[in-house]
């Protein structure tokens, strides 16, 4: 059978998944610190007889842009921004030691610190349990400060430390619940240099202009894909009539 | 079928409900002892299409894989408790919670539910009641024949009737507290109620062991901030464009594909 059809099938439907990646960055426009999904295409040559034509393009997500998104102020005592790279630790859902950049933190029923979606977050010593308080206070290196309730401010008390990490992002990867691991699974050591600003949140670093540029592209990749189909069909038809015995 | 045409719906849904509660908190911006909520995105599962480090042969392994997210959503609304803006009334039965904790009131169902709204009322047996109608617990009964109304910072509420030189005691306005007020459910009317999230209630007598002081004569206004409001009402809607965009070009590629194959 004819190469062309195949090879433009390939190129049409690894340009949707393109598509699809490109999408969900942009559904998480708004997401406190979701880090955008990069994608690129790599060509997989498919050896056979005759001419070496057959170079498919297959998709792959070669990682995660892990530039700064832009911080924005909420004035919450429990939102936290970091300021440069690093990362807040915190326990997935399955045990494992995972990161996030999602700085929406507050406190559940039995005084245990989590993010926004749900995630305990880890201090020094695992799990954060805050008392009740009249005041918290998170420094800029991720210290937590109470004032205990019906005591005065000279009561701060210190009650743990956020766990904040700065491993080479390179060894980062995003899991299936989107929070990052590192690649070797092995919990990390804390990073005194890392440095939050509470009061603020790093909104989504999805950059909203060159996603639609993207999305615009690869409709038009795909435009051609589907393009070079049409062409392959108009030959196949126009030799059948040839053969065509009327 | 298409991937990506979800996606971009689910990121639809995701400020379609931003909007929802943008639009409920500006439309309570003048409700007393209003509380400002916001919305909590996540982003949802990945499909793991070629996992990055599978190996491509004996020594070597796939430097990055293909993970395909399936969009955004809206995990939670989260209130904020920080302080509204004091409002002077100079009415006698006006009272605000100034720092931390709520007003116990008793629904009509028999459940307690909790406020900071504190602008009550009288009703035909002289009992203090909220705007709805709804009785303060523990219940406080203002006498016929009083002429003024002292509620004090711990809640001590007493009467001057007439001919009497000394004002009479009649009850202790109570308020309660909780460990994590965000968990409180609101169920309307100004009323929250509690939930296994929020902890069980602490009373406790106002302005002591951290609880706030009773303050007579102005409410607590609602705590949005309008700005943030609008701010995040234009955001909403350039981000809602945005994914409705992404739907149309999704749209136009089938479409394509349908006319010329």
């Amino acid at each position: 059978m004819d190469e062309a059809i195949y090879l433009a099938m390939t190129g049409a439907k690894q340009t949707e998944i393109a598509q699809a990646i490109n999408t969900n960055n942009l559904a998480n426009i708004s997401t406190t610190g979701f880090r955008a999904d990069l994608h690129a295409f790599s060509s997989v040559p498919v050896e056979g007889p005759g001419v070496d034509s057959r170079i498919n393009a297959v998709v792959e997500t070669y990682g995660t842009d892990f530039s700064q998104g832009p911080t924005t102020f909420t004035g919450r005592d429990l939102d936290v921004a970091i300021q440069g790279p690093g990362f807040i630790a915190v326990q997935a859902p399955d045990g494992s030691e995972a990161y996030t950049r999602a700085g929406d933190l507050r406190v559940d029923s039995s005084g245990l610190l989590m993010t926004g979606r749900g995630d305990l977050v880890l201090g020094n010593a695992g799990p954060v349990s805050i008392p009740p308080n009249a005041g918290l206070t998170i420094g800029t290196d991720g210290s937590i400060t109470v004032q205990p309730l019906g005591q005065g401010p000279e009561a701060l008390s210190l009650i743990d430390r956020l766990k904040l990490v700065n491993p080479d992002v390179k060894q980062l990867a995003k899991g299936e619940d989107g929070l990052l691991r590192h690649v070797d699974a092995l919990p990390l050591e804390p990073d005194g240099a890392v440095r939050v600003t509470s009061g603020a949140l790093e909104q989504s670093n999805v950059n909203a202009a060159m996603t639609l540029i993207n999305m615009i592209e690869l409709s038009r990749q795909y435009e051609m894909q589907v393009n070079i189909i049409r062409e392959a069909k108009d030959n196949a038809d126009a030799s059948a009539d040839l053969l065509n015995v009327t | 079928m298409n991937q990506a045409l979800w996606a971009a719906k689910t990121g639809l849904d995701a400020q379609q409900t931003r909007m929802s509660v943008i639009s409920n908190n500006l439309a309570n911006v003048n409700t007393t002892g209003f509380k400002q909520s916001r919305v909590v995105f996540e982003d949802l599962l990945y499909q793991n299409v070629r996992q990055a480090g599978g190996q491509t042969s004996q020594d070597t392994e796939l430097p990055s894989g293909l993970m395909i997210g399936t969009g955004s959503r809206v995990v939670a609304t989260e209130k904020s408790f920080s302080q509204g803006s004091v409002l002077s009334t100079g009415n006698g039965l006006d009272v605000m919670v100034d720092g931390r904790g709520f007003f116990q009131i008793l629904t009509p169902d028999g459940n307690l539910a909790y406020t900071r709204d504190g602008s009550f009322q009288q009703n035909a047996e002289g009992q203090l009641v909220t705007a709805s109608g709804y009785v303060v617990q523990p219940g406080i009964t203002i006498p016929p024949n009083s002429q003024s109304i002292t509620i004090g910072a711990d809640g001590i509420v007493s009467v001057t009737q007439a001919g009497q030189a000394t004002p009479a005691q009649v009850g202790t306005l109570q308020i309660v507290d909780f460990i994590n007020p965000v968990g409180l459910q609101p169920i309307g009317e100004n009323l929250f109620r509690e939930t296994a999230s929020s902890g069980t209630p602490q009373p406790g007598t106002p302005g002591q062991n951290g609880l706030g002081s009773v303050r007579q004569g102005a409410l607590e206004g609602s705590n949005v901030n309008v700005v943030t409001e609008l701010i995040g009402m234009i955001e909403t809607q350039r981000a809602y464009e945005m994914n409705s965009k992404a739907i149309s070009t999704n749209d136009q590629m089938m479409q394509y594909l349908n006319n010329n194959v």
